[in-house]
């Protein structure tokens, strides 16, 4: 048993994509808490899709270099998150429709910019569905820097996001600035996406943001308690997930997600067990 | 603008002054009047009730007060100063829009209260927890702090955003239809905790539908009806005169002071309609 843990860390890679996993894994698992509460799901998954054009700019400027492409990213990502936070402020066009037009545009321009660079279909895949593996020390302690940061904001402003999304009402009653801590909790998803690039890419990081936490609401009774857990969710999964794809021999960033996904089918399917088996009289 | 005078809690600053003054104020909404002349004061521990048809402006009205809209003319007055310079207003909408859907309990929401008082970047301590606890038991739920909210009645939900604005120390509490949807005795249970928190020094501006409650228990009316037809005592007020004129004349009996009056539900086809 030990055996079977320990084989996979004698590979340096192998370690930091396990520190990786759990560094994507803990910052998507708290900041995707609020992405379930208050329904911001599409937005992430646009926010992910639109930061395409800015990883191909890096990726044609700086080719090998994934500490620039990670940088050209968060900044097409904050562009991005704050853009589409005021589109979703107002406009005649409801809003998933303008967030779905500027994300699938902006995707389409990722690919067509990458498309540019002969052979360029290995490296698509990598942006698209994240190669872990491949993490440089560097890497890690720049994902493991931006995740700690954003960890430390949702912990430092704790009762200001929890009011301002509980009850936006009773939140001006209290003059807290709403505006700012909207914006500064699509930053922190914004920041969150570019982190978890590496490990799940564009195509998957929704499921980070929302798998875990979606799991802790069904278990928690109360935030803090599903903020742990979702970040504890979040871990586990990128740790299991990096073992199954050792193992079994599939993609990382499937995998990790794979595993996330039959975490919560095994809480719902606990669940609904429990409600059968033992019913409340 | 920001700054200390937005953290300050106007009983202590202004005391001496009325506690709410509304100085001819006219709303416009969508370039409509939806209310306008509407002059009154309360003093603290006022207990005011509103009422008027649907469409009246009771709501616009307290929106108008808690400062969440602005006046197109006229000024609003809490303790002395503009609504929006105080923390100690508490406006429960009739339609709440707090996500009953969030994972906390009863007593998490009524922390929420403490969250101006506290400022940025401090937790609630134990003194919080102390007035968390002391607001749960004035009205009524002490057993219920650890409760999901997703399960609670409508009472007890009425009753822990009440207890969040005791949290809050509102001195001004502003209630949209806290009555709306309650059977008679949940009805008569926040009544009577209005009663209380008169006695606590809380002035509180509630808006009703029944003519019978608000006779019944309120020592302050305002019939409305975009313009205010009558602010005093209810038997001041409800005269059928006045009744007739806000309401016109429909198949409602309300026994009035001063005899059974016919009274609609709506007044004035075309020109009411809810607008909030």
């Amino acid at each position: 048993m030990f055996e079977f843990l320990l084989t996979p860390l004698r590979y340096p890679f192998m370690v930091r994509a396990l520190l990786a996993a759990a560094v994507v894994g803990a910052t998507c698992g708290v900041v995707g808490t609020y992405v379930v509460l208050r329904g911001l799901a599409f937005f992430g998954e646009a926010l992910a899709h639109a930061i395409l054009p800015g990883v191909a700019v890096g990726y044609l400027v700086h080719r090998g270099n994934r500490g620039a492409i990670l940088l050209w990213a968060l900044g097409t990502a904050v562009g991005a998150g704050l853009g589409i936070g005021a589109l979703t402020r107002r406009g005649r066009l409801r809003e998933d429709t303008a967030i779905g037009i500027v994300f699938v545009g902006l995707f389409a321009l990722g690919i067509a910019l990458i498309s540019t660079v002969r052979g360029y279909a290995v490296d698509l895949a990598h942006f698209l569905f994240g190669n872990v593996l491949a993490v440089s020390p560097r890497d890690l302690v720049l994902s493991g820097g931006l995740g700690a940061g954003v960890i430390l904001a949702v912990v430092l402003f704790y009762k200001e996001f929890l009011v301002v999304s509980f009850d936006p009402t009773f939140a001006s009653m209290l003059r807290l600035r709403t505006g700012l801590f909207r914006y500064l909790l699509l930053l922190l998803i914004a920041v969150t996406v570019v982190v978890s690039l590496q490990a799940v890419g564009v195509a998957l990081v929704l499921a980070m943001l929302i798998t875990p936490p979606a799991t802790a609401y069904l278990l928690a009774r109360r935030l803090p308690g599903m903020m742990a857990l979702s970040a504890a969710l979040g871990v586990l999964s990128g740790v299991v997930g990096l073992y199954v794809s050792y193992y079994v021999g599939v993609a990382s960033g499937a995998s990790i997600v794979l595993v996330s996904t039959a975490f919560f089918l095994l809480t719902l399917l606990w669940q609904a067990c429990n409600r059968v088996c033992f019913p409340r009289r | 603008m920001r700054g200390e005078r937005h953290r300050t809690c106007p009983e202590l600053v202004h005391a001496g002054s009325p506690a709410v003054e509304a100085e001819n104020v006219v709303v416009s909404l969508d370039g409509k009047v939806a209310l306008e002349g509407v002059t009154f004061r309360l003093e603290p521990g006022d207990l005011l009730g509103v009422v008027g048809p649907n469409g009246a402006g009771k709501t616009t009205l307290l929106r108008a007060l808690s400062g969440t809209l602005l006046p197109t003319a006229g000024e609003v007055r809490i303790f002395g100063a503009p609504p929006t310079w105080h923390i100690c207003i508490a406006y429960l909408p009739q339609r709440i829009e707090a996500d009953l859907r969030f994972p906390l309990s009863v007593a998490d929401v009524v922390m929420m209260g403490r969250v101006g008082r506290l400022g940025p970047l401090r937790r609630p301590g134990r003194a919080d927890r102390e007035r968390v606890a002391q607001a749960l038991d004035l009205v009524g739920i002490p057993h219920l702090a650890r409760r999901p909210i997703g399960k609670l009645s409508g009472g007890e939900r009425q009753r822990m955003f009440i207890a969040r604005a005791l949290a809050q120390e509102a001195s001004v509490l502003l209630l949209d239809e806290p009555l709306a949807g309650l059977d008679a005795p949940t009805q008569a249970g926040i009544l009577a905790l209005l009663g209380r928190l008169r006695g606590a020094g809380i002035t509180a501006v509630v808006t009703l539908h029944e003519l019978e409650l608000a006779q019944g228990h309120f020592p302050l009316v305002l019939l409305l009806n975009r313009r205010p037809l009558g602010f005093g005592s209810p038997d001041e007020v409800f005269t059928p005169d006045r009744l007739r004129k806000a309401y016109g004349t429909g198949l409602h009996l309300f026994r009035g002071p001063s005899g059974p009056v016919a009274v609609g539900d709506s007044c004035c086809a075309g020109e009411g309609g809810d607008r909030v």
